[in-house]
C-alpha cells in the first residue's frame, strides 16, 4: 500500500490502539516463502509436533486429527519439516 | 474545608487519597517519602480503598502504574531525581499510550555530586517526555493541583499523565496550614475515571503495538495534538475549581507585572520569596514584578506573550533552577527567549540561575538578579549565556 | 512575623518541638511554618529546626540565618555549635541549662534575653528520659508568652505523646514555672 494511503493521523485511536482485536488474520504473511511444506499423510501419526513448534500457528488441526499447514499464513520457515518425527513434511517449490 | 496544620508530603498523599486512586505504584525516595508512606498507611489502615504496589524499582513503579491506568484504574505515582531518571523510558511511554497517570514530583538534583536537595534538574530532564506538566509553588497549590490532576489527565479529550512539581524539602518537609476538603464537598468535582479503550476483556483492545515508519509520524503528531489540546481543559478545571472554591490557578502569574519595568520569571517555591523581595523595593522605588511559569507544558506561549510583551516591561531575568550544558544553559530562559522571537515590543530576556543542589537564595541575591537585569538594559545587551547568581570564583 | 531557630541533636526532638508550636500557632487561625535543616538524620549529631510565626501568609521558605529566638535543647551543644550566630540583639535565647546567666554571658557572641531552665533535669524527672524538646517549649513560652496559646500547645503535645500526654504536659508546665527570664 502506497504511503499516502495510509490513515491520516487523525484517524489513528489515542496512543495507537487497536480496538479490533484480532486483526493479524487479516495481514496474510502466506506470500513470503519460498518453499512451502507439503504434508504426506501416508506417513504422518497425526502427533501434532509441527502444529507445536510452527512460530507463525498455521497449522491447523482437521477433522480426522491431521494437521495441515495453512499456506495463507505459512512462511516457509521449515521448522515443521526439521522437527517432525515421521519425516513426513517435505519443504516443495512454491513455484512450482 | 477545613483548615489544618500539616506536613505538605502528607497534604499529597490526603489530595491523592480524595481523589479515591485505586492503585498506588511507588518506590521510596527521598525527599518524596513521606508522601507514599502516608498513602501506604492509608491502604494498611482500611482508609483508602486501593492497591498499594510494592516495586523493586521506579522503573517498575512507572510500569506498574501505566498497566493499572490502561487497565482503568486511577493510577498513582510520585518520585524524586533518580528516581524519575530510572523511570524515564516509562514515562515516555506512559505518555505516548495515553495513559492518564498523576505524578506527586518531588523536584530534587540529579546527582553527581550525589545530592538529596532541591532544584528543577529533575523534571527539565523530562521535559520532552510528553507530560502535562505544572509547578506549585506552596502545599496549598500541591494539594490543589494534584487532586485537580486526576480531572485534567483523565479527560476523554485529554488522555494524558500530569506531573505535579513542588520543591522537595523546601516543600515536602514543611508543615503549614492548608484548606483540606471533605469528600463530601468535591465528590462531584471529580468524576469516576473511564478510559474509552481500557484493556477489557468483554471489549478487548490491543496496547502498544509497533508502529512502523509509515505510522510513527502520525503517532508522534497525534499525540503533539493532544497535549496541545489539553490546554483547554486545563483551564476549564482550573476555572471549575475557582468558581466552586474560590482558588484560581492560572498558566501564567504575575505579581506587579503590569506596572514593572523588569520582572523576575519563576518556577515553583521561590515564586513567592521572589514576590516578598519586589514588595520590599517597591517601598525603595523599583518598579519589579514577579511571572510564575506555572503551566510548563504544554507550554503557554499566549499568556506568556501578553504577559510579558505588555509595553512597560523591559526585561525579564529568567531563573532557571537547572543547567542545559553546553547549551544556553538555562532551559527555561531559551524556552522564554524563543517565545518572543517574532514579537516586535518583546523585552530583553536574561538568563540567571541560583538554588542548585539545594542551596538557600537569599534576599539579597533575588535584588542582584534585578540587578543583573537593570545592568543589561543599561548596556543594552542581552547576554548570550546564564549568570550563575552566588557562584565562588 | 517572628522566626525561631532551635538547636538540637538529632533524637531529641528539635523538629518536634519547632512543628508542636506551628500546629499550635495553625489551630488559632494564624499562620506558622515548621521545617528541620535538610540533611541526612544521624542520632546524635547538632541538628537544626525553623519555625516562622506570622499573622499573615509567609512567603519565605529559606533557612532562618538571623532569629529572633534561639533555642537550644542540649546544654552540651555551647560548646561546639555558635548558638548565637545572627540572633538578633533584642532576641530571646531559651537555653536548656544548669548554669547561671552570669556564666551564659561569657559564651562567645551571648546576647539577647536569656531564658534559662534546667530541661534536662526536669525531662528526667518527669519523663525518665533526656528528651527536652517539649520541656523547652514551656520555658519558650515563659520568654514570650505571646508566641501562642499554652492550651493550644498542650492539645498538640497529647497529639503527639498520646500515651506519655500527662507526663509531657506536666514537665511542659513545670519549664514554665521553672524557667528563669534574665533580661
Amino acid at each position: 500500500m502506497r504511503l499516502k494511503e495510509r490513515p491520516k493521523w487523525q484517524e489513528l485511536l489515542p496512543g495507537c490502539v487497536i480496538d479490533e482485536p484480532g486483526n493479524s488474520v487479516n495481514y496474510k504473511t502466506g506470500d513470503w516463502k519460498t518453499l512451502k511444506p507439503v504434508v504426506d499423510k501416508q506417513k504422518c501419526i497425526r502427533c501434532g509436533t509441527c502444529w507445536i513448534f510452527c512460530p507463525e500457528y498455521a497449522y491447523e488441526e482437521d477433522e480426522y486429527g491431521y494437521f495441515n499447514p495453512n499456506y495463507d499464513y505459512c512462511k516457509g520457515c521449515g521448522i515443521c519439516a526439521v522437527e517432525c518425527p515421521a519425516r513426513c513434511i517435505r519443504m516443495e517449490r512454491e513455484e512450482e | 474545608m477545613k483548615r489544618v496544620g500539616i506536613e505538605v508530603s502528607i497534604a499529597i498523599a490526603e489530595a491523592a487519597a480524595l481523589a479515591e486512586v485505586e492503585v498506588v505504584s511507588a518506590y521510596p525516595i527521598t525527599p518524596q517519602t513521606h508522601i507514599v508512606e502516608h498513602l501506604a498507611e492509608l491502604v494498611a489502615n482500611g482508609e483508602l480503598n486501593a492497591e498499594f504496589i510494592t516495586v523493586e524499582s521506579e522503573h517498575t513503579a512507572m510500569s506498574a502504574a501505566l498497566g493499572a491506568s490502561l487497565a482503568g484504574a486511577r493510577a498513582f505515582t510520585s518520585t524524586s531525581s533518580q528516581g524519575l531518571a530510572l523511570m524515564n523510558e516509562i514515562v515516555y511511554i506512559t505518555s505516548s499510550m495515553r495513559a492518564p497517570v498523576v505524578m506527586a514530583l518531588a523536584n530534587r538534583s540529579l546527582s553527581a555530586p550525589i545530592s538529596i536537595w532541591n532544584d528543577h534538574s529533575d523534571v527539565m530532564n523530562e521535559r520532552d517526555t510528553g507530560w502535562i506538566s505544572i509547578f506549585a509553588n506552596n502545599g496549598q497549590e500541591a494539594y490543589d493541583l494534584t487532586f485537580m490532576a486526576f480531572k485534567i489527565g483523565e479527560h476523554p479529550n485529554v488522555l494524558l499523565p500530569v506531573m505535579i512539581n513542588f520543591d522537595g524539602f523546601i516543600l515536602t518537609h514543611v508543615i503549614e496550614p492548608v484548606w483540606m476538603f471533605d469528600k463530601e464537598e468535591v465528590k462531584d468535582f471529580l468524576p469516576p475515571y473511564e478510559h474509552p479503550y481500557k484493556l477489557d476483556v468483554d471489549r478487548p483492545t490491543s496496547h502498544g503495538p509497533v508502529g512502523l515508519p509509515d505510522i510513527y509520524t502520525e503517532a508522534k503528531k497525534q499525540q503533539e495534538e493532544a497535549i496541545r489540546n489539553s490546554r483547554k481543559i486545563i483551564d476549564a478545571v482550573w476555572d471549575e475549581f475557582a468558581e466552586r472554591f474560590g482558588r484560581r490557578y492560572r498558566a501564567v502569574e504575575e505579581y506587579y507585572a503590569d506596572d514593572a519595568e523588569i520582572v523576575l520569571l519563576t518556577q515553583g517555591s521561590v515564586t513567592e520569596a521572589a514576590q516578598v523581595v519586589v514588595d520590599e523595593m517597591r517601598k525603595r522605588g523599583k518598579k519589579w514584578g514577579v511571572v510564575e511559569l506555572r503551566l510548563w507544558r504544554p507550554f503557554p506561549f499566549e499568556d506568556l506573550k501578553k504577559v510579558l510583551c505588555n509595553n512597560n516591561i523591559k526585561c525579564v531575568v529568567v531563573l532557571d533552577r537547572a543547567i542545559s550544558f553546553g547549551g544556553q544553559l538555562g532551559i527555561v530562559m531559551s524556552e522564554v527567549r524563543s517565545a518572543l522571537y517574532h514579537e516586535k515590543n518583546k523585552p530583553m530576556v536574561v538568563g540567571v540561575t541560583a538554588g542548585l543542589g539545594g542551596r538557600d537564595i537569599r534576599f539579597d541575591e533575588y535584588v542582584k538578579m534585578y540587578e543583573i537585569g537593570e545592568k543589561c538594559l543599561k548596556e543594552e545587551k542581552e547576554p548570550d549565556k546564564v549568570i550563575i547568581v552566588g557562584l565562588r570564583e | 512575623m517572628v522566626e525561631i531557630r532551635f538547636h538540637g541533636r538529632g533524637g531529641q526532638g528539635a523538629v518536634t518541638s519547632a512543628e508542636i508550636l506551628a500546629l499550635a500557632v495553625i489551630e488559632e487561625g494564624r499562620y506558622a511554618q515548621a521545617f528541620p535543616a535538610f540533611g541526612a538524620e544521624r542520632r546524635g549529631a547538632p541538628v537544626l529546626a525553623f519555625t516562622r510565626i506570622s499573622d499573615e501568609p509567609i512567603k519565605i521558605r529559606i533557612g532562618i540565618y538571623e532569629p529572633d529566638i534561639v533555642v537550644v535543647l542540649d546544654p552540651t551543644l555551647l560548646k561546639s555549635v555558635p548558638v548565637f550566630s545572627g540572633l538578633k540583639d533584642n532576641g530571646l535565647a531559651v537555653i536548656n541549662t544548669n548554669k547561671g546567666a552570669e556564666e551564659i554571658r561569657k559564651i562567645e557572641g551571648a546576647k539577647g534575653t536569656l531564658v534559662l531552665v534546667d530541661a534536662t533535669k526536669i525531662a528526667l524527672e518527669e519523663l525518665g528520659v533526656p528528651i527536652t524538646n517539649v520541656v523547652m517549649l514551656g520555658a519558650l513560652l515563659k520568654g514570650k508568652p505571646e508566641l501562642a496559646k499554652m492550651e493550644l500547645v498542650e492539645k498538640f503535645i497529647a497529639e503527639r505523646f498520646p500515651k506519655l500526654a500527662e507526663q509531657e504536659i506536666k514537665a511542659f508546665r513545670r519549664a514554665y514555672e521553672e524557667a528563669r527570664v534574665e533580661g
